[in-house]
């Protein structure tokens, strides 16, 4: 079998390139075209969101309000953590998902490709609709990035109405992009590719996408439930009605808890093929990578509560939660030790991608220790909403998802582009967000043990010294991605030519075509033995 | 046939882009309409914006969808490319369930956890001193706070009307099966047939439907602000009742699909996948039938 790409919806044999202009985007439907524009707005939220961090970071550098006011400070934190969450980490993964799956198992595009560029456009319209609310009288969604119940309905700004509208834009583009991914793994991979020789970027975004069907329409449902008390009447989250606000919790987490896998999974996929890679040895315990991932999914969806220990939940639900929570650190535990294991006795080389890589194992870890103190309920009731759960969930999110993202992205910019990125450059950016990055996010830790709430534009002057370090890593960490953006034209604008298989341990089916990739690729599927 | 063994991968399309649009225009319009109302500020440009973008979304369906059939008919869409459509329609109704999971859910929490808690019993029975009056029953006639909240005089009797749209959605379950294996057979008359039952069974359970909300307003007081069981009763029936629609205006679609002409006995995966949809949006009545209306 083979495919047909129908350039003028005739179904002609032969191909073309892409078409010219600016409409080749709007209308494309390429994977790798689709894959690009996820990339590309991926990387604006990213600078978008990380704009709004600088503000916090400002805000935060000395003690007392100097730069904003906390109204507008808290919109700065919703909308920080909003698109930092949906418009760059999920994109991004969206974006190497479509730009990889198809060369990784062999096929010619995305199994639906209409439909895939329908879900990325969604995307800007979404984006467009909660941004401008920051402009709109009563300011923009201001309740945290939590949006909890009544903070999110009795007491919100008008703006609420639209951010629940943009929320079910995006939803409804992450079930659209988690079908697709989907629909391709399992029914467009190459004969011979068999589930289990499918490289673990795939098996973990098939997993993931698995997650992002089953939650993504929770949260459709939480926010319909907001919308409904807000305008309707209704007292889902109003005690007063027989309701209540935990339940919206409850709803949230069960969206919430999943979600951070989602974020996170794509991630330990890369990198199990970057560390062998760079290791020159294959991947240690392939089997137990797909087994692990399949039930850091399951704890997934048993673990939402420990968001909301201090809440007031029965004891028996406290510490089922912990317990349960606890559990999770086994099947990651077997991910780090394959990791690790890989590397043991290779023939290591450490070039960019390698870094960010071995960067994420370590500092991801980190992140993963401080959430299994934060799982232990009754330690949890001390930690709760201070900057210690600021510092675990930016350790598991900056050097794991935003790491993973990065070392995806050096790992194949020589096949997006045909060039290779400029090495010493690549290592500048490493060094410069992993100094940046530990210097913001590691004081974080002794100021939430030590008391600090998060979220307060303002803080005890015994904070003081710490927040500053932090604010200054985070300014080292912000500039340091705008010099990436430069990294990133420079390698398409020109550099060493790549040949198809620049990294000369890496293995797949997507080294096996030419650099940069042909705008249409196997549409005679290979053989995989 | 060259093309029948060839995964098809579509030229550009412009539907994307315009649905894209017509979705955000629509969103924006409702929530503009919405926030107006609120605020009571007249002359709202919101239902207008709104009905632009329901105009913008309708075009876009039938462009997209029109295009998706001829293409079908033309025979450019390979067993595998049926394969993608099984799983993309699966998964999708999976998400479906999924959205329903999270009222259930939210009812589920409320009869057993939440509400017994509001009137003193269990773990966190201390929230009762908040209304130290209230009592936690099941149906609840009897609000925390019946000023914000006025709670209904009664509620539906599941062995009444809904009983009567039970038989209906079920009964249509077995007309839409008894379609499918007419079109299997290529008995076209019989497929009509049953179909055209299928559709008048969907459209008298959301007129019996219609009727039941009216009673619910007018005469026992049951209305989306009379508490939490006002709230889940109208979003579980509501977003099923919403489906339906959906699921019979597919229904029409297949009916004048088949009118013309199309699926054939070994190839009618859209005849197929509506009727997945409507098996679907049966089984969850029949959870809607079971924990909202009997127990």
């Amino acid at each position: 079998m083979s495919a047909v790409i129908d350039e003028h919806g005739h179904g002609h044999e032969h191909v073309h390139g892409p078409a010219k202009g600016l409409m080749r985007w709007v209308l494309t439907t390429n994977h790798k075209d689709i894959g690009t524009m996820y990339l590309w707005f991926s990387f604006t939220m990213f600078l978008l969101g990380g704009s709004f961090a600088m503000v916090i970071r400002a805000e935060l550098f000395q003690p007392g309000l100097q730069i904003v006011e906390p109204a507008f400070f808290n919109q700065m934190t919703t909308m920080h953590g909003l698109i930092m969450v949906f418009g760059a980490v999920m994109p991004a993964f969206v974006g190497l998902a479509n730009w990889m799956i198809p060369l990784m198992i062999g096929a010619p595009d995305m199994a639906l490709p209409r439909m895939n560029n329908f879900s990325f456009w969604l995307l800007p319209a979404a984006f467009l609709l909660l941004v401008s609310t920051l402009f709109s009288p009563g300011g923009g969604p201001n309740f945290g990035w939590t949006f909890y119940a009544p903070l999110s309905t009795t007491y919100a700004p008008e703006s609420v109405t639209f951010f629940i509208f943009a929320i079910h834009l995006m939803g409804i583009s992450s079930i659209m992009g988690a079908i697709n991914v989907i629909a391709t793994i399992l029914n467009l991979r190459a004969p011979g590719m068999t589930l289990m020789k499918m490289p673990l970027f795939v098996w973990t975004w098939l997993i993931t996408a698995f997650l992002l069907i089953a939650v993504m329409p929770v949260l459709a449902g939480v926010v319909t439930m907001m919308l409904m008390d807000i305008h309707f009447g209704t007292s889902f989250f109003s005690a007063a009605g027989g309701g209540d606000p935990v339940l919206f919790q409850h709803v949230f987490w069960f969206f919430g808890h999943p979600e951070v896998y989602i974020m996170i999974l794509p991630a330990f996929g890369a990198v199990s093929s970057i560390i062998p890679a760079f290791s020159r040895k294959p991947l240690f315990g392939y089997t137990s990578m797909v087994y692990a991932t399949g039930a850091i999914a399951f704890l997934s969806f048993i673990v939402w509560a420990h968001h909301m220990f201090v809440v007031g939940v029965p004891v028996v639900g406290e510490l089922f939660f912990m317990y349960a929570t606890m559990l999770i650190a086994v099947p990651t535990g077997v991910k780090v030790f394959n990791w690790v294991s890989t590397m043991w006795q290779g023939a290591l080389t450490f070039e960019t991608p390698m870094l960010f890589a071995v960067a994420f194992v370590i500092l991801f870890t980190i992140g993963g220790f401080s959430g299994l103190m934060l799982a232990i309920a009754p330690a949890d009731f001390q930690y709760h909403d201070t900057y210690f759960v600021v510092a675990h969930f930016h350790y598991v999110l900056v050097p794991g998802a935003i790491f993973g993202i990065f070392a995806s992205a050096y790992y194949w910019l020589p096949k997006w582009t045909g060039h290779m990125y400029d090495e010493t450059l690549g290592k500048l950016h490493f060094w410069l967000s992993f100094i940046g990055m530990n210097m913001a996010f590691f004081p974080m830790h002794f100021v939430g043990l030590a008391g600090m709430p998060r979220r307060v534009p303002d803080y005890n002057l015994q904070f003081a010294d710490f927040n500053m370090v932090s604010s200054i890593g985070a300014f080292t960490f912000g500039a340091t991605q705008i010099f990436f953006l430069f990294i990133v034209i420079k390698c398409i604008r020109g550099g060493e030519p790549a040949p198809a298989k620049p990294w000369d341990g890496a293995e797949g089916l997507e080294w096996s075509v030419p650099s940069p990739a042909p705008y249409h690729t196997f549409q005679t599927p290979p053989e995989v033995k | 046939m060259a093309s029948h063994d060839h995964y098809y991968v579509p030229a550009q399309s412009k539907w994307p882009i315009i649905a894209t649009l017509g979705l955000l225009i629509t969103v924006y319009g409702l929530g503009t309409w919405f926030n107006d109302l609120k605020a009571g500020r007249p002359d709202s440009h919101g239902p207008l914006i709104f009905f632009v973008g329901g105009l913008c979304v309708a075009y876009m369906m039938f462009g997209w969808f029109g295009a998706v059939v001829r293409e079908s008919r033309a025979g450019l869409y390979s067993p595998q490319l049926d394969r993608s459509f099984r799983w993309g329609m699966g998964w999708f109704i999976f998400s479906e369930v999924m959205f329903f999971v999270a009222f259930f859910g939210t009812l589920f929490y409320v009869r057993i956890l939440a509400g017994p808690w509001l009137g003193g019993e269990g773990h966190k029975g201390v929230s009762h001193m908040l209304w130290p009056s209230f009592e936690f029953a099941w149906p609840l006639l009897n609000t925390p706070d019946p000023k914000l909240f006025p709670a209904a005089r009664d509620v539906i009797d599941p062995w009444h009307l809904p009983l009567i749209n039970t038989i209906l959605l079920v009964s249509s379950s077995v007309t839409i099966t008894l379609a499918h294996h007419a079109l299997r057979k290529d008995h076209r008359s019989a497929l009509k047939g049953w179909l055209g039952v299928t559709i008048l069974l969907g459209i008298a359970f959301l007129t019996l439907q219609a009727y039941e909300y009216h009673e619910a307003y007018t005469e026992l007081g049951l209305t989306l602000g009379s508490g939490i069981y006002g709230a889940t009763f109208f979003m579980l029936t509501g977003f099923h009742g919403a489906h339906v629609t959906m699921g019979t205006l597919i229904l029409i679609v297949m009916f004048a699909r088949i009118l013309r002409g199309h699926f054939s006995p070994d190839k009618h995966f859209g005849f197929e996948a509506a009727s997945w949809y409507w098996h679907f949006v049966d089984v969850v009545w029949v959870g809607l039938f079971i924990f909202v209306y009997v127990l």
